[in-house]
């Protein structure tokens, strides 16, 4: 997908919602897809942040909320199918990195842990039970039906000091993959990539002396992971005219 | 029957009492539902999410503490939130039964809600002190916004904890659009979906805007139901041709999607997809062109929900499944149990014999062309 597609509004009809939207990666999805012509929601804790970022971004749909604290869960969930009128993608990208700065398991308040777990495993699986029934009439229709859980390699790799972090992204990304072997027949895929290290905020709470020039853009690693959006709606898409046929 | 209290929407000893075309009743654990249905048969469920239509606050002209209930709006298009019919309490909450709560304030047109951080304008009284048509100032987003954070569920006085957003909303709610749940929807599950999918039976939603089931007034309980919006998507109106053309039956979980279909019934029990306002009431004088069977929740005789079943079943019938629920303990209100009511074969043969020309799509040119040769 070259600059020249994008301006094309290629993403046009097409209904996303993001968890932590107003900085480093889910910023630059929510800019790319904002381009790229779909309705965009975007979740985030800070009024100020979500204020700004609805401001710069024409016609995107800001919504307040921590995906960590259950009660938020459904206000969230009304906010996306009210002002998108439906969804057909769902991005759990809010990441908390647990203790700062970065400690070894042994040192991790439990407190951390449970806040790691609540904002990385929880809050995305709150959120997209809630939001399923939703995803479930996208498949249907056949407009979409994904949910797109952002994964790290430290879900794969035991990394000494990210032990709060990488439990909870490897607990999610196995819920991705158990919740897509369940729902596949629905029409829903759910995804878990990993963008790869980024230079982003969380990535400079975690490592502060991490040489920034040797991280990705988000902006690059927003545009790959759009394209496996698309790539998967054309999946969906093509076997579910096959089970039409 | 029983009231259930608790807002357990699949407690695992759920029950379901069926009654067949023939007005022969049985009784099941409702897990067993899909042995009930047939290859070929069409679930259609209403996956309407529950607004959390009640919200507090005051009549800005007097001062006075109102409890707003939401009741209607023209669509359910994203961007028309700003009007909507309402029932207004007065000062108190849900604990109090809606038969016991006070009248709100006298209303003018033009008066002011100050409804937590949404702002509303009396547009009109209807012809009862409650009834109220209101507009949200501001943009739908906030709109929106005011309605997720300050809203509350309806209520029900005789449920022990007050219930949540999670508690109404049905594992298939989707779209924002219902004032009250569309309970008989919470016997579905995920697990229930694969189930059926294993039996040949097929599933489809349409979405529609269930209204509050009742205001605790008779003047006002008899203006139930109001018209409400509904969708029905194509891939759902081409399942309902589908099912026709298998010789499958038609199964609406709850009355509202009842009401959707058949008010977009046309010829040979097809229905027109697209978003449209049901109106008609639906009764035993109906006769059902679309719906084979409904699954829907115990209701008591006198309810708008209970006449309709009477479209399905003649009196004497539904006056023994009401004696049966009774000896059997069944749980009623939302929470509650369920009953599978298959239209009776008298009714079905009358509505047959209304429309000759009715089944499959195909022939009807044949039927016209012969109705034309004859006339």
């Amino acid at each position: 997908m070259d600059g020249h597609d994008r301006q094309h509004h290629d993403l046009a009809g097409l209904r996303i919602a993001i968890t932590g939207g107003t900085s480093g990666l889910g910023l630059a999805l929510v800019r790319e897809w904002n381009a790229r012509g779909a309705a965009v929601a975007f979740v985030a804790r800070t009024v100020e942040r979500v204020e700004q970022v609805a401001r710069e971004l024409h016609g995107v749909t800001g919504i307040v909320g921590d995906v960590a604290n259950k009660l938020d869960i459904h206000p969230i969930a009304l906010q996306v199918l009210g002002s998108l009128g439906g969804l057909d993608v769902l991005v759990n990208n809010a990441s908390s990195l647990g203790p700062v700065p970065l400690a070894l398991l042994a040192d991790t308040p439990c407190e951390s842990l449970e806040e790691a777990l609540a904002t990385n495993l929880l809050g995305p699986f709150r959120l997209t039970k809630a939001l399923l029934g939703a995803l479930r009439a996208s498949a249907a229709e056949r407009r979409g039906g994904i949910v797109l859980n952002v994964s790290s390699d430290a879900a794969v790799t035991p990394y000494p000091g990210w032990g709060a972090y990488g439990a909870s992204k490897a607990a999610l990304r196995h819920l991705s993959a158990i919740f897509h072997a369940e729902l596949e027949d629905e029409g829903i895929a759910v995804l878990s990539l990993d963008p790869g290290d980024m230079d982003t905020p969380l990535h400079a709470l975690a490592l502060p002396d991490a040489d920034r020039a040797t991280l990705r853009r988000p902006e690059a690693a927003a545009r790959e992971l759009t394209q496996a959006i698309v790539a998967a709606l054309g999946e969906r898409r093509l076997q579910r005219d096959a089970e039409v046929r | 029957m029983i009231i259930a209290r608790e807002p357990i929407q699949r407690p695992p000893d759920a029950r379901l009492l069926a009654i067949d075309a023939r007005g022969t009743i049985t009784h099941w654990p409702r897990r067993d539902l899909p042995a009930l249905l047939r290859r070929g048969d069409l679930v259609v469920a209403n996956d309407a999410a529950t607004l959390p239509a009640s919200l507090a606050g005051i009549h800005v002209e007097s001062g006075a503490p109102v409890e707003v209930r939401l009741a209607q709006r023209g669509s359910l298009d994203r961007d028309d939130v700003h009007d909507f019919l309402a029932i207004v309490f007065g000062d108190g909450d849900y604990r109090t039964a809606t038969e016991q709560r006070p009248l709100p304030p006298t209303f003018a047109t033009g008066d002011t809600l100050q409804l937590g951080p949404l702002r509303a304008t009396v547009r009109r009284v209807l012809g009862h002190p409650r009834f109220i048509a209101l507009r949200f100032t501001g943009s739908a987003q906030a709109i929106w916004r005011g309605i997720a954070k300050h809203g509350r569920p309806v209520q029900y006085a005789y449920m022990r904890p007050a219930l949540a957003m999670w508690d109404v909303w049905t594992p298939i709610a989707g779209a924002p659009a219902a004032f009250e749940p569309p309970s008989a929807g919470f016997a579905l599950d995920w697990h229930l979906l694969a189930e059926l999918r294993l039996h040949g039976v097929r599933f489809a939603t349409i979405t529609h805007a269930a209204g509050l089931s009742s205001t605790g007034d008779p003047a006002l309980d008899a203006r139930l139901p109001l018209d409400e919006p509904y969708v029905i998507p194509p891939v759902t109106a081409d399942a309902i041709a589908q099912a026709r053309r298998r010789k499958g039956r038609i199964i609406a979980v709850g009355t509202t999607v009842v009401r959707a279909l058949e008010a977009a019934a046309r010829d040979a029990g097809l229905v027109t997809a697209g978003a449209s306002l049901a109106t008609q009431r639906i009764d035993a004088r109906t006769r059902l062109r679309v719906v084979d069977a409904i699954l829907s929740g115990t209701h008591e005789p006198g309810t708008s929900h209970y006449a309709l079943l009477g479209a399905f079943a003649p009196p004497e019938w539904l006056e023994r499944a009401d004696r049966e629920l009774e000896a059997h303990g069944y749980r009623t209100h939302e929470f509650g149990d369920s009953v599978l009511i298959e239209r009776s074969a008298d009714f079905r043969k009358r509505a047959s014999f209304d429309r000759a020309c009715r089944q499959p799509a195909h022939d009807r040119a044949l039927c016209e062309e012969e109705q034309y040769e004859r006339g």
